[in-house]
């Protein structure tokens, strides 16, 4: 589903990626691991096309398809979704306006025809009661005054709502206390299905207790230096990144 | 030190005409007043940019024009003329004016019981003078202001709204000003009085539409009476024509407790000059000054807010948004005042300002002169572009990247919006700023 072949990204004249290689199937569960700083949330970002990095080599498939070409909308709209680290506030434009135009963009795309008002709600009142979401959600403008845990689960539930193929979760653990973790957890795992890829991107353990990866990559200073199961996410949290890092180039990165 | 234009002689010789006409109708006792107001404006002229509060608005386009008075050219229109003007699901009393003077056959005063009145002001000076003359001209001040003065010295009809102690009028009440084409550009001074006594509530629509593209020069002034305990709403919406010029004054006289919200959405005209002018003279009085402008082409719109606290323990929140496009210039002006006695002062201010277009330009400038030692004021203003961050956010969710930022900016405007509580009035005004906006048609479809 999404091939990412030495990669190499720039922001400003700083380089974050130095030649990141990852292959995600259909149906799997990888996580990215790494510290502060090393091109975790910079990766999550510029698959979902935001255009303040600038990609300097490599390339990446979704699909078989150059991703890099693509608008963040025609991303979306072929099924890549990001769960933001710091969700968007859009004071002024409501959830409801919103959610509807995502949702009649994305089923404009792959040729459904457009939801109404009220088959929009109907649709949407079904989605919420899966995820716990208070209806009156919809009236608030996006994000807007939200808790970070509120933040985080809408996240999750545009997600359930716009039913991509390919979920990129950015730090969605991040702020989290262990009640709203697990709904959001929940959330995702509600979602895992054959024809679905996750990327779970974190800098701790903790959120993947509740979302069991298939895959665990590490990531340091912009390159992926180890892979391996679940429990390398263990290893991890009991040793530590500096470990991982002094073992850096030992493992093939990222591929299999 | 007195500089007579040629404007300013113009407007005096017709007031000797104006006067002569007005004393053999009934409206004698207005004479001083009248003859006040006019010897005021011949003494302060039209204000310059030389003037502090008109720094940045040149009004030389108005006091060099030439305007008729709007008498001699009184229109007919039939109702079906201004159906376009209707708000879906608005219902409630409504006085039509043409040109300045009021059209019967257009209007819907309805019947209020209990001593609660709705009519043309008009016929306020003859039917109701021991209501007005405790109010009139008392607040809005004429020594001070030129376009005040020269209002008040012309001021023959207008909208007179009277709410009595206890009564609460629900329906909101629509003041509509109808400009239509004319042989000469004409002048209107339209004055409303709106008077509520204690314990009273209502709600008064204010608006300014145009059925051609004609030049005209609205002079308004707005005098409010709130009483203690009393609550109004005052919505003022401004689609005047795109070579108008618009001058308005709302000037609002706070009791104890009171609790008032000035709405404002400016969206036409060629010069406007929006001035809002609450005095919280009562204790624990409120009020909520909330405005949306948006300009492009070579329009210019000035919001100059002065916010009196003139008792103790009051709030205010001034929030104003403006977008501007185009080569348009808007000002924001928003001077807090705090009396010597005005202790526990609550004011806040917020301007934020989009530019969409390089030669769009905006003036913001707040200012607070505060004269008590306990109090709370804070200001902010903002001038910006629309934020990437939340265009990519949108366009990351599959909306393309003109819906997002239509959607983005629709939003920015619909903050003002939200904030007034009358559903038909806040709808109404979310389409004209829908259909206002670049692209605003991928707002409505999405």
């Amino acid at each position: 589903m999404l091939e990412i072949k030495n990669l190499y990204v720039k922001a400003g004249n700083h380089e974050i990626l130095k030649g990141v290689h990852l292959k995600v199937n259909a149906g799997e569960v990888h996580s990215i691991m790494g510290p502060n700083g090393s091109g975790k949330s910079t990766l999550a970002q510029v698959l979902a096309g935001r255009e303040t990095y600038e990609v300097t080599r490599g390339e990446v498939l979704y699909e078989g398809k150059n991703l890099l070409e693509m608008a963040p909308e025609e991303r979306a709209c072929e099924g890549v979704f990001m769960a933001f680290q710091y969700p968007v506030e859009i004071p002024g434009v409501s959830s409801a306006q919103f959610l509807k135009a995502a949702l009649n963009a994305i089923r404009r795309a792959r040729g459904l025809e457009e939801l109404d008002a009220m088959e929009f709600l109907a649709l949407v009142k079904q989605k919420f009661k899966v995820l716990g979401v208070d209806e009156k959600l919809l009236h608030r403008s996006v994000n807007e005054g939200f808790s970070g845990g509120e933040k985080k689960r809408n996240e999750i539930f545009q997600m359930a709502l716009l039913e991509p193929r390919l979920c990129i979760l950015d730090e969605t653990d991040s702020g989290l206390d262990i009640d709203a973790l697990k709904i959001v957890a929940s959330g995702v795992n509600g979602l895992r299905s054959p024809g679905r890829a996750i990327l779970v991107i974190t800098h701790y353990q903790r959120l993947l207790n509740y979302i069991i990866p298939d895959y665990v990559h590490v990531l340091v200073d912009g390159r992926i230096v180890r892979s391996g199961g679940k429990e390398l996410a263990l290893e991890l949290e009991e040793k530590g990144y500096a470990l991982i890092e002094g073992g850096a180039g030992a493992a093939a990165p990222g591929r299999r | 030190m007195v500089a007579v234009t040629p404007a300013t002689d113009r407007y005096l010789e017709n007031f000797d005409r104006f006067a002569r006409v007005a004393a053999d109708s009934g409206q004698e006792w207005l004479r001083p007043v009248r003859q006040a107001a006019i010897a005021r404006f011949a003494e302060l002229g039209f204000p310059t940019i030389r003037d502090e509060d008109w720094r940045f608005t040149n009004v030389a386009p108005i006091a060099q024009a030439s305007f008729a008075r709007a008498n001699g050219s009184r229109t007919e229109l039939s109702p079906r003329d201004i159906d376009q003007f209707a708000v879906p699901g608005l219902v409630g009393p409504q006085l039509v004016f043409v040109n300045g003077r009021y059209a019967p056959r257009l209007s819907s005063p309805g019947s209020l019981s209990d001593g609660a009145t709705v009519s043309s002001l008009a016929q306020a000076f003859t039917d109701a003078r021991t209501v007005l003359e405790p109010h009139l001209a008392r607040y809005a001040d004429y020594a001070r202001d030129g376009f005040t003065a020269l209002n008040t010295a012309f001021m023959e009809d207008g909208g007179f709204v009277y709410v009595p102690r206890g009564r609460v009028i629900e329906a909101p009440i629509r003041l509509l000003y109808v400009s239509t084409e004319t042989a000469d550009p004409i002048v209107t001074h339209p004055r409303n009085v709106i008077v509520l006594e204690e314990d009273s509530q209502a709600v008064i629509v204010e608006e300014y539409v145009a059925l051609g593209a004609e030049v005209y020069f609205s002079n308004v002034v707005t005098e409010v009476v709130v009483g203690q305990n009393s609550v109004l709403s005052h919505y003022l919406i401004e689609r005047d024509s795109e070579q108008a010029f618009n001058v308005s004054t709302l000037r609002v006289q706070q009791g104890r407790s009171s609790n008032v919200a000035s709405h404002t959405v400016l969206l036409g005209g060629a010069l406007v000059r929006n001035n809002v002018h609450p005095v919280m003279a009562g204790e624990g009085s409120e009020c909520l000054i909330n405005g949306l402008f948006m300009a492009t082409g070579r329009q210019h719109m000035d919001n100059f807010m002065r916010v009196e606290h003139a008792s103790p323990h009051c709030d205010s929140r001034q929030f104003y948004n403006g977008i501007l496009d185009g080569r348009s210039h808007g000002v924001f002006s928003g001077r807090i005042i705090v009396h010597k006695d005005a202790q526990k002062t609550d004011a806040k201010q917020t301007n934020k300002n989009l530019l969409l277009s390089e030669e769009a330009q905006i003036d913001s400038k707040p200012q607070l002169e505060i004269y008590a030692d306990d109090v709370k004021c804070t200001h902010g203003a903002t001038i910006g572009q629309m934020d990437e961050g939340a265009i990519f956010y949108l366009r990351s969710r599959g909306i393309a990247e003109d819906a997002a930022r239509a959607l983005l900016l629709f939003g920015f405007a619909n903050e003002s919006l939200e904030r007034m509580k009358v559903g038909p009035i806040r709808k109404y005004l979310e389409a004209l700023v829908t259909q206002w906006l670049p692209q605003g048609k991928l707002v409505e479809e999405s």
